[in-house]
C-alpha cells in the first residue's frame, strides 16, 4: 500500500506540473460545454427558397405570396430563368427554386391542371426533406383555396392531432445535448490522457527505470490511473454544476446513480487508454489510435446523430462502445429521472466493458518487453 | 559554412559536401527516413481515413428511420387500422402494438423501451365519419427533441394525407401538381452531406497531428540542438519536415477519393484536377498548421493534445457538415471562417457533388491561400535558433 501511496505523489506532482495540461485538462472541457450547447441545433428554421416565374399572372403572384406568407420560406430572389435561379443553389444562397412555367393561369383555367417544378438542393437530405414538404402543403392548401374549387368542396373529415413532448416540453435541443456532453468530457479524459501517460514513460525510458524496481504490475497500474480517475470525477462534478448554472439542467433521477455510472464509465475509459498504450510506441501512434476510436464513440454514439436511424450493423458497432450505454443512461436519469432498476442493465454492461479493458490491458502490460 | 558536414548519428549514409539544394534533398531524406521508420504510425495514417469514411459514410444520416411507434388503439375500427396500416407501410416507423395502457407510457418512456406513442380514442371511426371529426393525441419523449419533432412531422404528414383521401369526394376543379426534383441527389442518399464533411474533419486532423509532433520531437529527443548549429535555414528545415506528409497525405487523398466512388457510390461530378489540386492547398494548410502548433509547443504531448483533443470537437462542429451554421449563434459563425475543413468542405461539395468550377470557389480558395501563408509566417517567426 505504501508503494502505491508514494507512486501516487509522483504521478499527481507529474500532472499537476505541467500547467499547459491542467488547463486543458479543466479549461478544454468547460469550454466545450459552454459552447456545444449552443452550436448544434438541427432546427430547420427558415428555407431559402428562389422564384422563377415565367407567368407574372395573378395566380402566380397569389401563389408566391402565399408561400411567402407561411413563415417558412424566406424570399432570396426572383430569377429571370431557371439557370439564373440554379445559380443561387449552387452559391448556397437558396435551397429550393420554384419555377412557375409560361402559362400557367391560362392552363389551370383550361385544363384543369398544371404541373409545378419544384427543384431541391438535396445534398443535406434533412433540409431538403423539409423544405420540399413545406412547399408541398402550402401548395395543397392553395389548391383548395383556389375560389372554383373552395365551392365544390365538401367539407373534409379533419382529424385533429395533439401532441405533447413529455420530458421536454418545448423539444429544446439543450437538454438533449448537455448530458451528452458531460460524457464526452469524461471520455476525452479517461481516454486520451491515459493513453498517453505511459507511452510517455516508454518514451522517455522513464519506463525501464520503474520495471527494475520491485514495483508490481497491478501497483504501477494503479498508480497510472487512479489519478486521473479522480482528475476525471472532478471534471465530471464541475460539469454537472456548470450544466445547472448555465443551462439550468440539474438531474431529474438521483445524483448517486449518476455518480455509480460515472465511476465505473471511467474505469472501463481509462482501462481502454491504458490498453492503447500497452499496443503503441511513442505518443503520436497512442493519440492517433486513440483518436480513431474517439471519433468512432463521438460519432457513432448518438451524441449527436440518432442511434436507432443507423443501418443494423452500424447499431451493433454503436452498441459495442461503452460511450452509447452511457449517453443513454444519462439522458435518461438527468432528464426523465429513470431510476437504478430501469438502467440496471446498462450498468453491468459498463461493469462488463471496465472488467474486459483492464483486464486486458493489464495482460498485456509487460515489465520486459 | 556553406558545407553540411555533420551527419546526424544514427543514420544511413555518411557525410557528403554538397550544395544548397543538395543539402535541401538530404534533408528531405533524412525526413522520410524518419517517418517510414514509424510503420504503425504509417499503418495508421492510411488506415484511418479508410475505416473511418466508409463507416461514416454509411452509418452516418440525419434523417430520422426506425423509430419504434407504441400505438395504443382505443377504438380498433377500420379507420384506426387503416391510418395505422399507412404508417407502418412508410419507412420510418416500426409500429409496435403490444397493448400497454395510457399509464404505462411514463414508465416505458423512463425505461426507453418506448420513445413516442400514438393513441387513438373509443369511437375515433365513428367520430370522423359521422361527425366530420376525430381527435388522436401523439406522446413523445422529449429527451430526444429531434426524434420527436420528426415525430410529429411524419405523423402529421400520413393524417393528412389520409384524411384527404377519405375526404375526396369530388375532385378539385383547378389543380397544381407540384414535381419535386431532387437536385444533385437523385437517389436520396442521406449521407450524401457527411461524406465531404468527413473528409475534411479527418484530412484536417491527421495532416495537423503529423506535423505538429515534427519539430517538437526532435526538441524533446535533443535532436535539434544538432539542426540548430547546422547552416540551414529555418524555412528550409520547416519545409522538408513538411514534405513527406504533404506526399504521403496526397496519396492518402486517392485513396480517399477512390474509396468514395467505389465503395460509398459517390460520383465525381466535377473536374477531378480540380479536386486535386484544392486537395493539395487544404493539406498545405493543414501541415502550416501542425508546424506552428509545434513550433510554439514545448513537448510532444501538449502538441498533440492540442491538434487532437483541442481540434476535434470544434473541426467537428465548425465545419458545418453535422448542424447548420446558419443555426448558431453569430459569434460562432464568425469563429466557423476560421477554420480551414469550413472552406474545404464548401470547395469539395461544389466541385465534386455539384460539379462547378473554379469560377464558383475561387473565393474558398483564396481564404485557404490566405491562411496558409499566415500560419507559415508564424511558424517561421516562432521557430527558435536557440535552444531556451
Amino acid at each position: 500500500m505504501k508503494v502505491l501511496g508514494y507512486l501516487l505523489q509522483k504521478e499527481f506532482k507529474q500532472i499537476f506540473r505541467d500547467k499547459t495540461i491542467l488547463a486543458m485538462m479543466f479549461a478544454m472541457p468547460t469550454i466545450q460545454l459552454i459552447i456545444l450547447p449552443l452550436a448544434m441545433n438541427f432546427d430547420v428554421k427558415r428555407i431559402n427558397l428562389a422564384v422563377v416565374d415565367h407567368d407574372h399572372s395573378t395566380y402566380s403572384s397569389r401563389l408566391i405570396n402565399k408561400i411567402n406568407a407561411s413563415g417558412y420560406f424566406r424570399l432570396v430572389a426572383g430569377a429571370a430563368s431557371f439557370g439564373e435561379a440554379i445559380r443561387y443553389v449552387e452559391t448556397e444562397k437558396a435551397d429550393v427554386v420554384l419555377e412557375i412555367p409560361q402559362g400557367f393561369e391560362r392552363n389551370l383555367v383550361r385544363e384543369g391542371q398544371q404541373p409545378l417544378g419544384i427543384s431541391v438542393d438535396a445534398i443535406n437530405g434533412t433540409k431538403a426533406a423539409i423544405g420540399g414538404n413545406y412547399l408541398l402543403t402550402v401548395i395543397s392548401d392553395y389548391n383548395r383555396e383556389i375560389p372554383v374549387n373552395a365551392n365544390g368542396f365538401t367539407k373534409m373529415n379533419e382529424i385533429e392531432i395533439t401532441w405533447s413532448n413529455w420530458f421536454n416540453p418545448l423539444a429544446e435541443y439543450r437538454f438533449y445535448i448537455v448530458p451528452a456532453v458531460l460524457v464526452l468530457l469524461l471520455t476525452l479524459i479517461g481516454g486520451f490522457m491515459s493513453a498517453l501517460n505511459i507511452v510517455r514513460e516508454k518514451e522517455a525510458g522513464t519506463i525501464e527505470q520503474i520495471n527494475v524496481t520491485p514495483i508490481k504490475k497491478w501497483q504501477f497500474i494503479s498508480g497510472k490511473l487512479i489519478p486521473f480517475w479522480v482528475v476525471g470525477m472532478i471534471v465530471f462534478t464541475l460539469g454537472l454544476l456548470i450544466a445547472w448554472a448555465v443551462y439550468g439542467i440539474w438531474p431529474v433521477g438521483s445524483l448517486l446513480t449518476i455518480y455509480a455510472f460515472a465511476a465505473i464509465y471511467l474505469v472501463a475509459l481509462l482501462g481502454f487508454g491504458l490498453l492503447i498504450s500497452t499496443y503503441t510506441e511513442n505518443q503520436l501512434q497512442a493519440m492517433f489510435v486513440a483518436f480513431f476510436f474517439m471519433m468512432i464513440f463521438m460519432l457513432m454514439s448518438g451524441l449527436f446523430t440518432a442511434v436507432d436511424s443507423m443501418p443494423r450493423w452500424a447499431r451493433i458497432v454503436a452498441n459495442l462502445t461503452p460511450v452509447t450505454h452511457f449517453i443513454k443512461v444519462i439522458r435518461m436519469v438527468v432528464l426523465k429521472g429513470s431510476s437504478f432498476a430501469d438502467v440496471g442493465l446498462e450498468f453491468a454492461y459498463l461493469v462488463g466493458f471496465a472488467g474486459v479493458l483492464n483486464g486486458w490491458a493489464i495482460f498485456n502490460y509487460r515489465k520486459t518487453s | 559554412m556553406k558545407y553540411f558536414t555533420s551527419w546526424p548519428a544514427g543514420l544511413p549514409g555518411r557525410p557528403i559536401k554538397t550544395t544548397a539544394m543538395k543539402q535541401f534533398l538530404v534533408f528531405i531524406r533524412k525526413e522520410f527516413f524518419h517517418v517510414f521508420r514509424d510503420r504503425r504510425t504509417l499503418l495508421i495514417m492510411f488506415g484511418l481515413p479508410l475505416v473511418q469514411i466508409v463507416l461514416f459514410g454509411y452509418a452516418l444520416t440525419s434523417e430520422v428511420k426506425n423509430i419504434t411507434l407504441t400505438v395504443i388503439d382505443n377504438s380498433r375500427d377500420e379507420n384506426s387500422r387503416q391510418l395505422v396500416n399507412k404508417i407502418r407501410s412508410s419507412s420510418y416507423f416500426v409500429v409496435d402494438e403490444s397493448s400497454i395502457d395510457y399509464n404505462d407510457v411514463l414508465a416505458a418512456f423512463r425505461k426507453g423501451s418506448a420513445k413516442c406513442a400514438l393513441i387513438f380514442p373509443a369511437g375515433f371511426g365513428n367520430d370522423l365519419l359521422h361527425q366530420g371529426k376525430a381527435q388522436i393525441q401523439i406522446l413523445t419523449d422529449g429527451s430526444d427533441p429531434n426524434t420527436a419533432k420528426t415525430v410529429v412531422n411524419y405523423i402529421s404528414s400520413i393524417t393528412t394525407a389520409y384524411q384527404q383521401e377519405i375526404s375526396r369526394q369530388r375532385p378539385l376543379k383547378y389543380l397544381i401538381i407540384p414535381e419535386p426534383r431532387m437536385l444533385y441527389n437523385e437517389e436520396g442518399n442521406g449521407s450524401l452531406n457527411f461524406i465531404p464533411g468527413v473528409m475534411a474533419l479527418v484530412l484536417m486532423i491527421v495532416c495537423t497531428a503529423l506535423t505538429s509532433v515534427s519539430v517538437v520531437r526532435e526538441k524533446e529527443t535533443g535532436t535539434m540542438e544538432i539542426l540548430l548549429v547546422s547552416p540551414f535555414k529555418p524555412l528550409l528545415v520547416l519545409i522538408a519536415k513538411a514534405v513527406p506528409y504533404l506526399i504521403l497525405s496526397l496519396l492518402n487523398i486517392i485513396m480517399i477519393l477512390l474509396l468514395a466512388v467505389f465503395v460509398l457510390n459517390v460520383t465525381i461530378k466535377g473536374s477531378i484536377i480540380l479536386l486535386f489540386l484544392e486537395s493539395m492547398l487544404f493539406i498545405i494548410t493543414c501541415l502550416s498548421f501542425g508546424l506552428m502548433i509545434s513550433n510554439t509547443t514545448n513537448s510532444q504531448q501538449t502538441a498533440l493534445l492540442l491538434s487532437m483533443m483541442g481540434l476535434m470537437i470544434p473541426t467537428m462542429i465548425f465545419t458545418g457538415f453535422m448542424f447548420p451554421l446558419e443555426n448558431m449563434p453569430k459569434i460562432f459563425q464568425l469563429i466557423s471562417n476560421l477554420v480551414p475543413s469550413r472552406w474545404y468542405f464548401l470547395i469539395i461539395k461544389a466541385v465534386m457533388l455539384k460539379g462547378l468550377g473554379f469560377k464558383y470557389i475561387w473565393k474558398e480558395t483564396l481564404v485557404l491561400l490566405a491562411m496558409t501563408l499566415i500560419l507559415l509566417t508564424i511558424a517561421l517567426k516562432k521557430f527558435k535558433t536557440r535552444l531556451s
